[in-house]
Parts: C-alpha cells; sequence; structure tokens
C-alpha cells in the first residue's frame, strides 16, 4: 500500500475508471496539459489523449452544458469546476439540467455526471475560491452531495461517484489536499456513498462532522479526552443522501451531539441533520443539538478567516455546553 | 468620435418570394416532387394541429402552449433538411421538429399536460426535451455533438432559440465550445421578432443576429425563415460544413401569427394591426402553396385531406393522452434517482399510505 495524499488519491481513483471504463470523461479549466491547477489530473491526458481528458474553453456554464449533452450520449463525464465559487456560472447545468434529467424524462435519460470542485477555508485564497456551498446542493433534488475527509475515502468515494448513475457534487477540501498521507490500497475499491463513518468511538457526546471539521473536531476530542469526556466522532462522509442511522445509532448511545460545519450557520447540513434527529432520535437525548459553524455571513477575507471558521477550541465548548445542559 | 461600426454584410437568403416565384433559382434544393408535396402536407398538418392545440388549451386540456403558426417554415423547412439520426436540441416552442423527427404527437400533448410520460422521448428518436430555461440547449448542443463524434457517427446535432435566447450567455457560449472543438452543430435562431413582448430592437445594438457567428469564427447565415425552401437549403448546406467541423448560426427571419403562449400572453399590447398583417401577407403556407400549385404538384382536394387527416390524427392522440392513466406522487419519488435512497422511501411510503390527502 501507499502512502498518498488526498490529492493523490484523487488522481489515482479517476486513472482507475479512465482504464476501466471508455464512457469516462474527464475535462474543465487547465485539466489537460497542465493536469489542473491542483495536479488533480497530473499525467492523464498524457496516458487516455485528449479525447478522453481535456482542456475546455473558460466558461462554466459551457462545461456544464457539455456535460450534459455528453450524457444523453452514454458518456460518464467528470468535469471540474476550477474553485467552487465559479459553480455560480454553471448552477442551471447542474441544478436545472442534470439534477433533473432522469424525471423530466421518465427515465429516458439520466445523468452519470461528477461535478468535482474544490472548497474549504484556510488557505489564504481569494474571494469565491473556498466558500462551503453544499447547503445549495443538498437542497436541489435529484443530486448526491459528497465529501471526503482523507485520501482513502477521497478514492473510494470518487470511484463509487463516477458509477453512480446520478449526478454527483463531490467536494474536495484544499486545505486537505496534501496536508497529510494515508495508507490507500493500490487496486479499485468503493466507499458507498450514503453512508457515515464512526472516526472516534466514545460514550459522553456524538460529534457529527464533515471535511476539514473532522480533524477540527478529533482535535477536540483530543483535547476533552483530557477531562475525561469521550467523544465519538461521526465523519458524513456524504452530505446528500445523510446517513441517520450511523447517527441514531450513536445517539441511543451518547444521549448527545453537536453537528459542527465550516459553512455558515443557517439552513445548511447541520440544519438537517438536527431536523432528522428531531424525527428519528427526540426520545434518546438528554440536551438540545447544538451547532458549531460559521457565522450568517459572506466567507471571511484571508486575514480573518482562521477566526471565523470553527476551530477546536469553538467545538470543544460546543460540547461542553451540550454536555452541561 | 467618429467610430464607424464595422458591418458584416448579410443579404436574407430567399428562393421564393412571397407571392411563390422562384427568384433564386440557384439555390433551388434538389427535392423530388413527392418531398415538395411531403413539405407542404407537413405545414398544413402542423399549422391545423397548432390551431387545434389552441383550442384544446382554451378548454383547459392542454397546459402550457406555445402556438407556432407563422413560423412552419423554418420549422419544417429545417427538420426536414436532417437525417433520422441527427439530434435536435429544441426550445420549448419547437414541438413541430420533434414531432416530424419521430416523437409521438400524444406525448407532446402529455409533456403540455405536466404528465412525465411526455418527457419518455422513445427509444431511436433522436431529440432532447423542450428546454424552458432560454438558452441550455445550446450548452448541451456541443456535447450531444461531441458525444456523436466519440462515437464515430456522421450525424449532426441541431439547436433551435429565438431572438430573445441569443442575448443569453449559453448564447454565446454554446456557439464558441461548437467551434473550439470543431463539433457537427448547426444553431438556429427563429428570430420571430419578439421575446414574449420585448421587440429584437431592444436584444441588441447587433445589425443582425446572424453576424454574432464573426465572433466565434463560426459560418453566419440569415435567411428568409418565411421561405421553407430556403430555410431547408440553408439547413442542409450548414450540416455539410458541419461534418466537416465548421458549425453554422442560421439566423431565421419569421413571425408568430399568435401569442407567446396560451397562458394570457396579448400581443396587441405589444405589435400593431398593420405589423401582423404585413408578416401574414408572407405567410409561409401562402407562398408555398402557390408555387406548388403553379407547378401542379398541390390541389386544394389534397390540402382538404390533409385538414381532415390532422383533425383526425389530432383527436386520436389527445385522446391518447388524455386515456394515459395520471401520474402519482410515488411514481414521481422513484423517477428522482435510480435507486431511491432511504429518505425518500420513507417519503414514498407515507404517500403510499395515502397521508399525502
Amino acid at each position: 500500500m501507499a502512502q498518498l495524499t488526498m490529492i493523490q488519491a484523487i488522481n489515482e481513483a479517476l486513472r482507475l475508471e479512465l482504464k476501466r471504463d471508455p464512457n469516462v470523461l474527464v475535462f474543465g479549466e487547465d485539466v489537460g496539459h497542465l493536469g489542473g491547477v491542483f495536479r488533480a489530473t497530473e499525467g492523464l491526458q498524457k496516458e487516455f489523449g485528449e479525447h478522453r481528458v481535456f482542456d475546455t474553453p473558460l466558461a462554466e456554464s459551457g462545461i456544464g452544458g457539455l456535460a450534459v449533452g455528453l450524457c444523453t450520449q452514454g458518456f460518464r463525464p467528470v468535469m471540474e469546476i476550477q474553485f467552487i465559487g465559479f459553480v455560480f456560472e454553471v448552477m442551471d447545468s447542474i441544478c436545472g439540467q442534470a439534477s433533473r434529467l432522469r424525471y423530466r424524462s421518465g427515465g429516458r435519460y439520466h445523468a452519470p455526471l461528477v461535478i468535482r470542485t474544490p472548497f474549504g477555508g484556510g488557505v489564504r485564497a481569494a474571494e469565491l475560491h473556498t466558500d462551503s456551498l453544499e447547503g445549495l446542493f443538498i437542497q436541489t433534488p435529484g443530486i448526491k452531495v459528497v465529501c471526503p475527509s482523507n485520501p482513502y475515502d477521497a478514492k473510494g468515494l470518487l470511484i463509487a461517484a463516477i458509477r453512480d448513475n446520478d449526478p454527483v457534487f463531490f467536494m474536495e477540501h484544499l486545505k486537505l489536499y496534501r496536508s497529510f498521507r494515508q495508507e490507500v490500497p493500490e487496486g479499485d475499491y468503493t466507499v458507498p456513498i450514503g453512508k457515515a463513518n464512526v472516526v472516534r468511538e466514545g460514550r459522553h457526546v456524538t460529534v457529527i462532522a464533515y471535511g476539514a471539521m473532522v480533524h477540527t473536531s478529533l482535535r477536540a476530542a483530543e483535547e476533552l479526552a483530557k477531562e475525561g469526556v469521550e467523544c465519538e466522532v461521526i465523519d458524513l462522509r456524504t452530505l446528500m443522501p445523510i446517513d441517520i442511522d450511523t447517527i441514531v445509532a450513536s445517539i441511543r448511545k451518547t444521549n448527545r451531539a453537536i453537528v459542527v460545519q465550516e459553512a455558515q450557520k443557517t439552513a445548511g447540513v447541520a440544519a438537517e441533520v438536527i431536523a432528522q434527529i428531531n424525527e428519528k432520535a427526540i426520545f434518546h437525548l438528554e440536551a438540545p443539538v447544538l451547532r458549531v459553524a460559521a457565522p450568517d455571513t459572506v466567507y471571511a477575507f484571508a486575514q480573518i478567516e482562521d477566526e471565523w471558521m470553527p476551530t477546536p477550541a469553538r467545538v470543544a465548548d460546543g460540547v461542553r455546553k451540550v454536555l452541561e445542559y | 468620435m467618429g467610430y464607424e461600426v464595422r458591418k458584416v454584410e448579410l443579404e436574407p437568403l430567399q428562393v421564393l418570394s412571397p407571392q411563390g416565384e422562384v427568384v433564386d433559382p440557384a439555390r433551388m434544393p434538389k427535392l423530388d416532387d413527392a418531398q415538395l408535396r411531403e413539405l407542404m402536407r407537413r405545414m398544413v398538418f402542423t399549422r391545423v394541429w397548432d390551431q387545434r392545440a389552441v383550442s384544446l388549451s382554451r378548454q383547459g386540456r392542454l397546459g402550457f402552449y406555445a402556438p407556432v403558426s407563422g413560423q412552419e417554415g423554418t420549422m419544417i423547412g429545417s427538420e426536414f433538411a436532417l437525417d433520422k439520426e441527427d439530434w435536435i436540441c429544441p426550445g420549448y416552442r419547437d414541438m413541430p421538429q420533434l414531432v416530424w423527427h419521430g416523437y409521438p404527437l400524444y406525448q407532446s400533448f402529455l409533456y403540455s399536460r405536466g404528465h412525465q410520460h411526455g418527457g419518455q422521448i422513445p427509444e431511436g428518436v433522436c431529440v432532447l426535451l423542450p428546454q424552458i430555461i432560454i438558452g441550455a440547449q445550446y450548452v448541451q448542443a456541443p456535447g450531444v455533438a461531441m458525444g456523436l463524434k466519440l462515437r464515430g457517427k456522421r450525424n449532426v446535432v441541431v439547436a433551435y432559440t429565438g431572438d430573445g435566447g441569443s442575448s443569453q450567455g449559453d448564447f454565446y457560449e454554446g456557439m464558441n465550445f461548437a467551434g473550439a472543438f470543431r463539433l457537427p452543430c448547426i444553431f438556429i435562431v427563429q428570430n420571430n421578432g419578439y421575446a414574449i413582448s420585448t421587440p429584437r430592437s431592444k436584444q441588441s445594438m447587433a445589425e443582425t443576429i446572424a453576424q454574432k457567428a464573426v465572433a466565434a469564427g463560426i459560418r453566419g447565415v440569415l435567411v428568409d425563415g418565411m421561405d421553407v425552401l430556403a430555410v431547408y437549403a440553408a439547413v442542409k448546406e450548414a450540416r455539410e460544413y458541419a461534418l466537416e467541423g465548421l458549425p453554422t448560426l442560421i439566423e431565421a427571419l419569421t413571425y408568430r401569427f399568435g401569442p407567446h403562449s396560451m397562458s394570457g400572453d396579448d400581443p396587441t399590447k405589444y405589435r400593431t394591426k398593420e405589423e401582423l398583417s404585413e408578416w401574414e401577407q408572407k405567410d409561409p403556407l401562402v407562398r408555398f402553396r402557390a408555387f406548388l400549385k403553379a407547378k401542379g404538384l398541390w390541389s386544394d382536394e389534397e390540402e382538404e385531406k390533409t385538414i381532415e387527416e390532422a383533425r383526425a390524427f389530432v383527436n386520436d392522440q389527445i385522446r391518447k393522452a388524455e386515456e394515459t392513466p395520471p401520474m402519482t406522487v410515488p411514481g414521481l419519488i422513484d423517477s428522482m434517482f435510480e435507486t431511491t435512497p432511504p429518505h425518500l422511501e420513507e417519503q414514498k411510503a407515507w404517500f403510499a399510505a395515502g397521508e399525502g390527502r
């Protein structure tokens, strides 16, 4: 097994799927010759040719339309949106077209499409490069939303996403691309979409997170362990559909929970998780479920982004609040 | 400040004058008598179906419907130039092209009635669903075309929009992608003068829409859209270029005699009677009928027969649409994903248990 960064694991997933299925096409801005601004597609054009891995003109709506059109001809496009904020330019293709293709056509067409996009803060990027926009996509019927927190999951989830016969919005946290390595098996494997992962077991409180916040939560859990508080940390991995069963099973044990998200507080994944907990596990709760999230502002400029995003200390405070209720 | 905007000289191509006389014999397409008659039959048929659809809509037996009368020359002529395996990416008014390309009429009625079976285009019929988002079909067409090219097919893709659609960003992005990837695409703008009520003059300072092709580096053609033969010839030629990797933008000058849609639009609020009657003089059916009659290829009897045929067929198809079992919410839920996820299964069970009353 090789020690890979998340970006290498993503590259590996793309290579395996391009090799396995001739209908897989990889395209976007600078993904061909350059191999992507983060090198996610490095070497792929050389290996698979310009018909399978290619640069597009700089126009996100055009990229999305190209992908939807290719879907109707039996292809499985993996399109890259260079930075998440650019997705506003392609909202119609994703939320107005790909998400509805199966329904509108009563199954005559479908969109086995993956939209890969980097997101996430803490890297001093320019405006509209780092926003957490998953809330917009979990509210769009017909799309699945996936957000890995480590190299192993990134590879397995991306392979699963490419093989999925419905559109998958695949969010890659910028800070996780190269921040650590992990053992990643060489061959083909999938991590199922729609299944969360208990990344740390504990009996006092359930901490639900995804993306980089999994690591923030784990750091908080380590701090809290020193105080004798045992956190159970759940990595959602898929944000739509949410694996509520894993969450409920944990809450039955801990009777307390918080949800941690890097996104702004209102109407996002955390709100949805809490709504589902209310529906399924309210009688197992000893305290209200709290959210630890960014404030409801636009994404903070680089100067204050570290303060703006949830920190281990804020997560730990959230846990204490839930325990003291 | 004497800047002179560069002019792109484009004269609308025309084969027949409004009186049905041949004005450009060199552009006369090579169509045999049976094909010429078929063009006429299709235009008459479509006019009857359109009139019937308008009244069905008034009776509440159809939902959203966008009338087509006046645009038959462009619609029928352009589709007639295509191969059965060429693809059509339509806007919402483009039902005639879809139906003449093989999409069953009763399904177009179901689509209008908001029934999902309307969208279940039969296998082997090479069309996408009518697009509601103006211009979205223009960015999808290059994807369809790239797919055909990668599969090694010698076929083209035709995307339709209107003069309003030409203002969308997707209009340019679609043409630009088609050009950049050398794709077999034909973009047709049916310029009927109005985007609902907004006149063409308010859409753009560009003198023609066809000239917008110049910026994308593709062919631009202006054609008299009321002349079915001129449209046919323009598309036939564009098809040859498309197969060689050179896309074309065709602007067809046309007019819709009726309202934008049957959902309350009143064209007298933004068009004059004089303008309407001026365009009625250019009616594509009148002109082509005169041409065919002069050649002895069309008669009043044939016209009557076609009208009867169309009426009977439309009646049959609306009946078929009305007899189609209604949709259900559980059925709708199951059409969202290949495998319905757990949260939707729960919602489906709730509806299936009759709780969704």
